[in-house]
Order: structure tokens, then sequence, then C-alpha cells
């Protein structure tokens, strides 16, 4: 299963990736190279069998609805890039 | 003198209580170690100066949140960060007083099994300089392996621990999916992470197992164990049900040398008492690759969207806020993230999604109910760790697919949710060839039992031969 280059640069608009020209290049030989390897999951057939989305049984767990303390605001900002006020600050949307 | 190439954790513990050496002393010894042979290895991305605990110190992969420590989980787009909390598994290491020595080198965002992914340099392997140590908790697995640390933590997703474990010589457990807290951890593939302990000995991997291991109310996909953990004594495997599934014992690839070590350590179970007996997981290992090339992208395409610039990491400015997006991810993240992000994507994306995600996912199943039929006559199941030993670097990393099969033989049971134990078994042209041990879920005990029984009847050298 080959993938072209329109598609490739498709997926990295989809994914917020601004790909060089040589990157296009590479990623369009490599994926379609790792896409034919994993079609193979559709060599089987599997009508009828349930998904597994995680390997434990766990269903509905569930927080004690009690408040406690957050991160405090300065932590929170502590890493940003730019922050003004209190608030994460980016260029204009 | 103490001598951090043959002392375990559980000898420096035994130094601590009969107060033979300090806290202050042993951290003081391992820093040393590590500016004589850290700068040939880069096992380390940074050290920690001052001892904070008592007790026998650790080191920890970079994908590990350490408050006020940078944590970089390898990449170039986390580069500067510094957390405003630990991990859980930080703080549960900190209770029982470890203190930490440093954060050790991983592919980028642990994806890879060369550490040649890391944004900061490779690692190289203790045993041989020009080889690799594994990946992605290779960092990890060569501070154990050249005495630059008693015993560390790495990441195991889909053979990041067992794997670089094999390839450095030393013992690495993947825990139970569930059974370690991911709080704080830089999330990869979330149904498939673990943390999971690098030691030199199987009881100090059951010895530090026991220290990480139950529920963590921040992390809601944890239990508590059902077993609390037993440190290993037994030195014979009576009772116990060895199953040798063919399909991870004669896959392409595997190289002769650890095919020939692997199947002298399954003549050593039975010697030691225990039945052994073929098996078989007819779709587990030709599908498994597949499957997991599916459902780790896709999760992580997901997990990675986190970094855009705004909260925290690296941002490169635009004109507008998604000219920022994409030119900060573009400029942040190395080519395997690129490559898993945009497979991720594409699986994901409308008209392929039942295709692809949707298949693996019942691919999934399909794995796990053939290893659960193999455990219905089996305690373990056994087979080489990785089909090869230490590879050259740069060997691989040019060609994707062929990395991917680096993992090819922890994969399958990694896709189920088992743990799995990897044990030094002997060497292959002077390096060392790692035996997998798998088991049911929560049967960690079990595997230390085995593990131990083994360790001690093989009695592996786990010092590299260039550093005696």
């Amino acid at each position: 299963m080959a993938i072209t280059r329109d598609e490739v640069l498709h997926v990295a608009r989809l994914a917020r990736l601004e790909l060089r020209d040589d990157e296009v290049e590479r990623f369009t030989e490599q994926l379609s190279a790792i896409l034919e390897a994993v079609a193979k999951v559709s060599e089987l057939d599997l009508t009828g069998v349930e998904p597994t989305a995680h390997p434990l049984d766990l269903l509905n767990v569930w927080a004690e609805d009690v408040p406690r303390p957050c991160l405090p605001q300065g932590d929170a900002l502590a890493n940003a890039p730019d922050h003004e006020a209190g608030f994460f600050k980016v260029p204009p949307i | 003198m103490i001598d951090t190439l043959r002392l375990t954790a559980e000898e420096a513990m035994g130094l601590l209580e009969r107060r033979e050496v300090s806290a202050a002393e042993l951290h003081r010894a391992y820093l040393d170690a590590i500016g004589e042979r850290d700068s040939e290895l880069h096992a380390y991305l940074r050290t920690v100066e001052e001892p904070e605990g008592k007790g026998v110190p650790i080191a920890f992969k970079d994908l590990i949140s350490t408050r006020g420590v940078e944590t970089t989980a390898g990449s170039k787009i986390l580069s500067g960060y510094l957390p405003v909390y630990d991990a859980t598994v930080a703080t549960r290491c900190k209770a029982a007083g470890m203190s930490l020595l440093g954060k050790t080198n991983m592919d980028e965002f642990a994806m890879g099994s060369s550490t040649e992914n890391s944004a900061f340099g490779p690692t190289r392997n203790p045993w041989d300089l020009e080889r690799v140590p594994g990946g992605s908790s290779g960092g990890s697995a060569a501070a154990v392996a050249a005495g630059l640390a008693p015993w560390a933590l790495g990441s195991d997703t889909g053979g990041s621990v067992k794997q670089p474990a094999s390839l450095c010589g030393i013992v690495g457990l993947r825990p139970t999916y569930g059974t370690v807290s991911r709080y704080g951890i830089v999330a990869f593939a979330s149904s498939l992470d673990q943390i999971g302990p690098m030691t030199k000995t199987v009881r100090d991997n059951a010895l530090l197992y026991r220290i990480l291991a139950g529920r963590d109310p921040e992390d809601t996909t944890t239990v508590e164990l059902p077993n609390p953990v037993e440190i290993p004594e037994r030195e014979d495997l009576k009772g116990i049900r060895v199953g040798v599934p063919r399909e991870l014992n004669e896959a392409e690839g595997i190289e002769p040398g650890v095919k020939e070590i692997a199947q002298r350590t399954i003549e050593l179970c039975r010697e030691l008492g225990a039945e052994v007996g073929e098996t078989s997981l007819p779709r587990s290992v030709d599908y498994g690759l597949a499957c997991y090339y599916l459902i780790a992208p896709s999760e992580a395409s997901s997990n990675l969207a986190r970094y855009d610039g705004v909260r925290y990491g690296l941002r490169v400015n635009g004109s507008n806020v998604r000219e920022m997006y994409d030119r900060t991810r573009d400029a942040g993240f190395g080519d395997e993230p690129k490559r898993r992000i945009m497979l991720g994507t594409y699986a994901l994306s409308a008209g392929y999604y039942e295709a692809y995600y949707g298949q693996a996912q019942k691919v999934r199943t399909v794995i796990a109910d053939e290893h659960a039929a193999a455990f219905e006559n089996f305690d373990v199941l056994v087979s080489p760790t990785s089909p090869t030993v230490a590879f050259k670097l740069g060997e691989k990393a040019e060609n994707p697919l062929a990395m991917y099969l680096s993992d090819v033989l922890t994969i399958p049971s990694n896709i189920a949710g088992l743990p799995g134990l990897s044990i030094p078994c002997g060497l292959s042209d002077g390096l060392p060839v790692g035996f997998q041990l798998i088991g049911p879920q929560f049967s960690e005990n079990t595997l230390f039992h085995v593990g131990h029984a083994l360790e001690r009847a093989i009695g592996f050298d786990f010092v590299p031969g260039r550093l005696k």
C-alpha cells in the first residue's frame, strides 16, 4: 500500500507538521514501506472478534468528588514560552 | 573502596545497614564512576550532585518527571522543561529513601530500539563501544551494566526495558500493565506504556518492583496487586511448567548464536526440575508487529498533540498561532516521532480507521486470547528477548522497518498486557544474550522465581569484559 506525496502533505497538515521538501520525499518512501508491512493485519478474517482497547478489564474508575489543592497558577505557567497577566500568551489566532 | 561495577543494590543496602558506608559516600562513588566512564558511554543526560535520601541511589529514564530537574524525554521539544511535580514512581522511590543520581538517555519519546533517536546523541553499549545499548531505555541499561547506577527505571511500550536489558546483559522487567503508576510519565502509547525496573540481579529487580507497584489514585489505569511481591529465594524449578512457543523461538532473523544459548537455557530449565513443553502462538508473532505499529503510533499521534508551543516546551514563533504550531512541531520533533505521528494520524483518519486501527484492535484480542490459551498449560513462556545481540551504531538507522524488527519477540506479550522479564543467559561473540520469561497478568512472583533460579544456575557475570 503506497502513500502518495499529496497524502503525506494532507496527513502532515492534520498533524500540524510543517514538513520541509526533503522530509516530504523521505517520509513518502518510508511511510509507504511501513504501511505495506502493517497492512498485514487486513489478511485476517476477524468477523465477530471484539476489539481490545485496553489490556485490563477496568470499567468506570471514579475519583471521590472531594475538593483538594491543585497546581498553583505560578507553577502552571512556570514552563510557558510566553505568558501575561496569568494567561498563556500565543500569537494572533 | 566501593566497586560500583560489581555492587548490587541489595549489597549496597547491606553496606548502608551495617554503616560501612554512608548514603553520601555511595552517591559520590557512583558520581565518580560516571565522571570516569560516562564520557565514552553517554548513558546520562544530566546528573544530580547532592544526595537527597539515606538509601541506595537510582537513575531514571528521562521521561520520568522529577520536580525541578530537567526532563526531556530525549526530545528537543522538551529541552529545558523543568517539571513542577514528581511522577508517582519518583515519589515512591524518594519515600523509600532513594536519591536521584541522574536522568538517563533514551530514544526520543521512547520511540526506538537503539537510543540513536535521542536528540542529544546516542548512548554506547558498555560491552562494545561500537554497538548500541538497545532502546529505548538504553541509557538506563548502559548505566546499570557499566556500574554507573546500582539500579534504574526504564519504560517499556514495545520492548524498551526488556530489549536494552538483553543487549546490555542486565535484568529488566516489563510489569503487568496497570501495576505501576504512569502519573508524571511523558506519554507515548497509553494502552501499552509501563515503567519497569532495570537491575543487575533478579532479586534487585523484585526489591525495586515491590517499591513501585500498586494502585495510584492519580492514574486510573492502575490496580492493586493481588499478592505481595516476594523476593525470590528458591533455586529449583520443580512444579513449574515452561512453555516454548515455536513461533517465538524459531522466528526468522534470530541469530544462530542467540538461538543456541536460548536452547541451552531451556535445557537448563529442565535440569532444574521444570516440565518443559512446546506450544504455539500461531498469529501473535506473525501479526504482532503490524498490530503494534498501528496501535502505538495511533496513540502517539494523539498523545504528542500536546506539544504545541503553548504551555511548555519549545516554541518557534510564527505570524499566527497556526504557523507557530506547525513550525514548533517541525523544529522540535525528530524523524522518528514525526514518522509515528504521521503513521498514526493516517491510521486514525476518516476512511482508514476501520481498516487500520479498528482491525489492529481486533488482532489485539486474538493475540491476548492466544496467550491466555497457552497459559492453560504453562506457567511461563520462554524465548530469546531479542533476535540479535547488540548491533552496530548506524547499522539500522536508515531503515525504520529493520529497526522495528528488533522488538518482534517482545511485542506480542506487550500487546496482551502481560509481564515479561529478561535475564542475561550467556554471551554470543562476547556480547550478552537475553532470555525472556513471559507470564500471565500479575505473575511477577513466578517470573522472579524462575528468573532467580536460572540466574543462579547460569552464573552470568554481569560486568562487561572490557571493564574488568
